[in-house]
């Protein structure tokens, strides 16, 4: 099958006008994933800007969440599961698919957030302390004190900083998603992958969660897979449009909503599918 | 000219079919259930009469002479000392080769083994022998422990045919407990770089106690009852001694020649006698069973609290 190259728009001006082109985190290329002998990537390439917000949007089933676990090397936990095409993460440039690159170090440096709140039945301190642990990190004061951090970060300090010691489990959907987030960006990884994370949430707890994400930018980037539009336009700077494992469009994201390059993604954006 | 009632004549007639029809399912529904409340209540029933008819002639006879005697020719003299001992040895044994074993399988069969025919062909081989006969068990003990290993008619022997019969029923339980863990935990951890090992350690075991702990509690009281396998090895009836101490007074305060010391078990004492006549034997071997029946009872009531007050901080 003939890949579709993906239309690259940057959009961004200085003053001067000249374009700017923005630091790159990590730098997909040629990627295609095979679930056994089913290709569900095909050939995706595409630069993800340091401390942006970037949301990969596209119709059920066209391969984000696939896209997604290939960063952080999750597929390798099933087995039968095939990359090709490498995935750089800057700076440095190292290939996280190469040969010899221990998933778990490529995981210690993308957190993950999923699409349905998952703490462990543990205390939310230990929830959040778990990455740390993993780290070698043990001294009490050190661990207090990065939970705080990342508490903090994620909005959820002042709601539990009284009951860090209970179940995780007796917080609301919301703050156990927020939860998630504290525990994600608490070893401080270079990248947070989010999975449609609002999906499961009210709308009071999106808003929440997507202020955060907006915030969040200031100190990691951000990949976001989204079947919100609305969400979409909301927080991300740029927007990668995918349509059956293949990367359709991928740009500003104020420049895709309103002058899409491509016309599947001009269907897609004004609902004609998906 | 029409009436609205004539429109209403055909859907009220449709209705009263179906009305028919679901009272006639109720009926049915009511049937099943008392027939099911009363199969409940019948089987209840008999294990009710059997503890009642154990109580009826044993349990005058359960005393501290009974539990603290050696068996002997006078009925009234006779007790279960040396039974009851050889009995929590064997079980010592058993739980400590099964429980390891057996959640170590669990383990890697349920989290590290790749899904494939090989594990399918294991799997159902795992299930096929949980169901063969305990005597078989005693004679691969008695070919492989007793003789093959020069174990002797031990305690060691004993234990080990008892854990190769209930380790099953760990590995089941163990898979079965971790699968009631969600996908979306062990992704959690892996997804903060966790290890296989740090997932099963940090998580998997501790979120799967409950249910291990209650499968390991029900292998050892299937394994308390069992007397076939320990008679094929060669366990004793007629015991009038305990076995080593495991713990000594003086260096190295620890010994395991009771490993390798002859034996009798709770069941061994009951089946001999039972096989005598005389009224006081039979009230002796109801005794005994009464005695093995409450420690039966009483595990089982263990494994309960404990699933759940092991469930009780777990939730998805
Ligand atoms: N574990 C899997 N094994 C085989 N096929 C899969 C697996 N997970 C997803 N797929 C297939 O890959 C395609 C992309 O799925 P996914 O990445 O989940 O899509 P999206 O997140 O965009 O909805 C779908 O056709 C889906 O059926
Ligand atoms: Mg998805």
């Amino acid at each position: 099958m003939n890949p579709i190259p993906a239309v690259q728009v940057s959009g961004e001006k200085d003053i001067a006008g000249v374009e700017v082109k923005p630091e790159v985190k990590v730098e997909i290329q040629n990627l295609s994933f095979f679930y056994g002998r089913n290709q569900v990537l095909r050939n995706v390439s595409l630069d993800v800007p340091a401390y942006q917000v970037t949301a990969m949007i596209g119709p059920s089933g066209c391969g984000k969440t696939t896209l997604l676990r290939c960063l952080n090397r999750m597929h390798d936990l099933y087995p039968g599961n095939r990359y090709e095409g490498s995935v750089r993460l800057h700076p440095g440039g190292t290939d996280i698919l190469g040969p010899g690159m221990d998933p778990i170090r490529v995981r210690m440096r993308f957190g993950m957030v999923f699409q349905k709140p998952n703490p462990f039945p543990k205390s939310i301190y230990e929830n959040v302390a778990y990455g740390l642990r993993l780290q070698g990190m043990n001294k009490r004061r050190d661990l207090d004190e990065r939970v705080e951090k990342a508490l903090r970060e994620s909005a959820l300090w002042d709601e539990v900083k009284s009951r860090l010691h209970q179940l995780a489990h007796n917080l609301s959907g919301g703050q156990q998603q927020r939860l998630c987030i504290a525990r994600a960006i608490a070893t401080d990884p270079d990248v947070v992958l989010f999975d449609e994370p609002t999906s499961a949430l009210d709308p009071i707890a999106t808003s929440k969660i997507e202020e955060l994400i907006v915030e969040m930018k200031k100190r990691v980037t951000v990949i976001i897979v989204t079947h919100n539009l609305q969400q979409a336009g909301r927080i991300s700077d740029r927007t990668a449009f995918m349509y059956l494992g293949e990367l359709i469009e991928f740009g500003e994201t104020n420049r895709m909503f309103t002058n899409p390059a491509k016309p599947q993604t001009e269907d897609y954006i004004s609902g004609r599918f998906g | 000219m029409l009436s609205v009632g004539d429109f209403i004549v055909l859907p009220s007639q449709n209705l009263r079919k179906q009305e028919a029809r679901a009272s006639r399912r109720r009926s049915i529904d009511r049937w099943f259930g008392r027939i099911g409340l009363l199969s409940t209540i019948g089987t209840l029933g008999v294990l009710a009469i059997l503890l009642l008819n154990l109580a009826a002639s044993g349990l005058a006879r359960i005393d501290w002479q009974f539990l603290l005697s050696f068996p002997s020719r006078r009925a009234a003299e006779a007790g279960i000392l040396s039974a009851w001992v050889g009995t929590i040895l064997l079980m010592i044994v058993t739980a400590s080769v099964a429980v390891p074993l057996g959640v170590a399988a669990g383990i890697y069969l349920e989290e590290y083994a790749a899904k494939n025919k090989w594990t399918d062909f294991i799997e159902i081989n795992i299930a096929n022998l949980a169901g063969v006969p305990s005597i078989l068990y005693g004679l691969m003990a008695l070919g492989l422990f007793v003789y093959q290993f020069r174990f002797g008619q031990s305690v060691l022997a004993g234990g080990l045919a008892l854990a190769c019969l209930v380790l099953p029923i760990v590995i089941v339980a163990t898979r079965e407990a971790l699968r009631t863990i969600p996908a979306a935990i062990r992704e959690a951890a892996f997804a903060l770089g966790a290890t296989r090992w740090q997932a099963v350690w940090h998580h998997l075991l501790p979120y799967s106690t409950g249910g291990i702990a209650t499968g390991v509690i029900l292998a050892m009281s299937r394994a308390i009852g069992e007397s076939a396998p320990l008679i094929t090895i060669g366990a004793l009836t007629f015991i009038a001694f305990l076995p080593p101490a495991p713990i000594l007074a003086q260096a190295p305060f620890m010994s395991f020649d009771w490993l390798f010391s002859p034996f009798t078990a709770l069941p061994i004492q009951m089946f001999n006698w039972v096989s005598r006549p005389g009224e006081e034997f039979q009230s002796n071997a109801a005794a005994a069973g009464l005695f093995l029946m409450l420690i039966t009872l009483g595990m089982n009531g263990v494994a309960i609290l404990l699933r759940k007050h092991a469930q009780r901080n777990i939730k998805w």
